[in-house]
């Protein structure tokens, strides 16, 4: 489903992802962990060329571009092959909900209205705002715009869905609202899911697989048993034991 | 005081058929001014190589140098070099002095409302696959737009104003009206303050709709 071969993103002298190899299954969770400021919302980013990467090799959903030689065709097919929620929700501000899910469906799929509508409208009620249909982005709560986010990366109908710090924005009220609603579509659509998140108690319930990146490099990969009990790597499990004894939850 | 009211009043009746002619100009100007503000604005904004340049010496020159003066150069002054332009009418002059001068101004204030926007709606956007023409049609140029709503009014009161010009290249406008009257007369007191009052009656109309436009977009910016 998703193959990074060597990817490398430098920023001037910055080198922020040094060689990155990561191979995901169909259907695959996961989850991207990390240090602020090691490249995980970078790395997620160069996977939709919304930052282009310097070097390396891309194939997602059997599309490969080679960061090299990539056309802005190859960008735009790369792109449909893929859908982003982001930090910061990034609903369109001029669009209702209902309008920001209808968007991909009409610009990109070339949908009928009337098409694009029932879909949204289903979507709507999947992430339980369809109350919310005719509300602009500002007349919402964060959490409410970041599921009405994750409605709109389901209309793009890709087979992978990229969350760049989802839940990052919220405040602590509104935060299981939303991984409740990915904890649900990660449960019963077969979507390819890449998680870069914070969220270590929720990372542990949903990813199939985890990777902890630090300074540019993959510096553990394993599943959440593996990264959280078994894990051999002191620095990881200080790491992801630091976070989860952050969380309130788990004290 | 000398103020003859009586006649000031009368000549609110000889003055007012010319309205039409200010107010078309307006529109017609108002409207050449957008389309043309928007264009080079995008293509500031993207930076097209060559165009870009093309524009910013055209902007530099437009707003370096007064509306008389260019409405002058159009008129009196090309005719003379490019014969085509003699059958150019005062209506038609003024429309295009007075949209490329205020389009100069506008589409810097577009340019800037443009970069005001921010770049994750850019980023919603291409993520989803839109294209870019996509993007800034259904998205940048319409939430700029709102951005810039103030400036454009301001703009457009500008233009109405600025076809008082017309007169001096023979139009026959509002403007016109008064002087001719005014000449006749000698009564020029009560002829400039009838225009002003109509001058000021149009703006505070269009600086409700202004207001009334603001309040409708309100909800989303």
């Amino acid at each position: 489903m998703i193959k990074i071969e060597h990817l490398k993103m430098q920023f001037g002298e910055l080198i922020i992802l040094k060689d990155i190899n990561i191979e995901v299954s169909k259907g695959e969770v996961v989850a991207l962990i990390g240090p602020s400021g090691t490249g995980k919302s970078t790395f997620l980013r160069c996977l939709n060329f919304l930052v282009k990467p310097t070097e390396g090799k891309i194939t997602i959903d059997g599309f490969t571009v080679d960061a090299k030689t990539a056309s802005k065709k190859d960008i735009h097919v790369l792109r449909q092959k893929t859908a982003m929620v982001f930090q910061n929700y990034n609903l369109l501000k001029n669009k209702t909900a209902i309008q920001n899910v209808m968007e991909p469906m009409i610009t990109v799929q070339k949908k009928s209205k009337e098409e694009a509508e029932e879909i949204a409208i289903d979507l709507l009620k999947k992430v339980g705002l369809l109350e919310k249909r005719d509300a602009y982005p500002k007349e919402m709560s964060g959490g409410q715009q970041q599921r009405i986010g994750i409605a709109r990366a389901m209309a793009v109908n890709a087979n992978v869905i990229l969350f760049d710090e989802p839940t990052s924005s919220l405040d602590p009220e509104l935060v299981e609202e939303v991984l409740a609603v990915i904890k649900q579509l990660a449960a019963e659509n077969n979507k390819t899911m890449l998680i870069v998140t914070h969220e270590m108690k929720f990372a542990k319930e949903v990813a199939d697989k985890m990777i902890f990146l630090e300074n540019g490099y993959i510096a553990g990969m394993g599943t959440p048993k593996e990264i959280f009990q078994n894990c051999t790597n002191e620095r990881i499990r200080k790491f992801v034991n630091k976070v989860t004894a952050n969380n309130v939850e788990d004290k | 005081m000398n103020f003859d009211f009586q006649w000031f009043i009368n000549l609110f009746s000889i003055v007012l058929p010319a309205l039409k002619i200010t107010i078309g100009i307006s529109l017609v100007s108002l409207a050449f001014t957008l389309l043309l503000s928007i264009i080079i604005s995008i293509v500031r904004y993207y930076k097209v190589w060559g165009v870009y340049q093309f524009f910013g010496v055209y902007i530099t020159f437009f707003r370096a140098t007064p509306l008389v003066a260019q409405l002058f150069i159009l008129y009196f002054g090309l005719p003379c070099v490019v014969p085509a332009l003699k059958s150019m009418t005062a209506f038609q002059a003024t429309v295009i002095a007075l949209t490329l001068n205020t389009a100069s101004f506008m589409a810097e204030d577009l340019r800037a409302a443009l970069e005001s926007v921010d770049i994750g709606q850019l980023e919603a956007c291409y993520s989803m696959g839109m294209a870019k023409y996509q993007t800034m049609i259904r998205v940048v140029l319409p939430q700029a737009l709102v951005v810039a709503l103030p400036s454009l009014g301001n703009r457009f009161i500008g233009i109405i104003k600025g076809s008082a010009l017309g007169f001096t290249v023979g139009l026959a406008d509002i403007m016109a009206k008064a002087k001719i009257e005014a000449a006749l007369s000698l009564r020029f007191f009560e002829a400039y303050l009838c225009v002003t009052v109509i001058y000021l009656v149009i703006v505070v109309f269009v600086e409700n709709i202004q207001k009334l436009l603001e309040k409708r977009i309100q909800k989303f910016c």
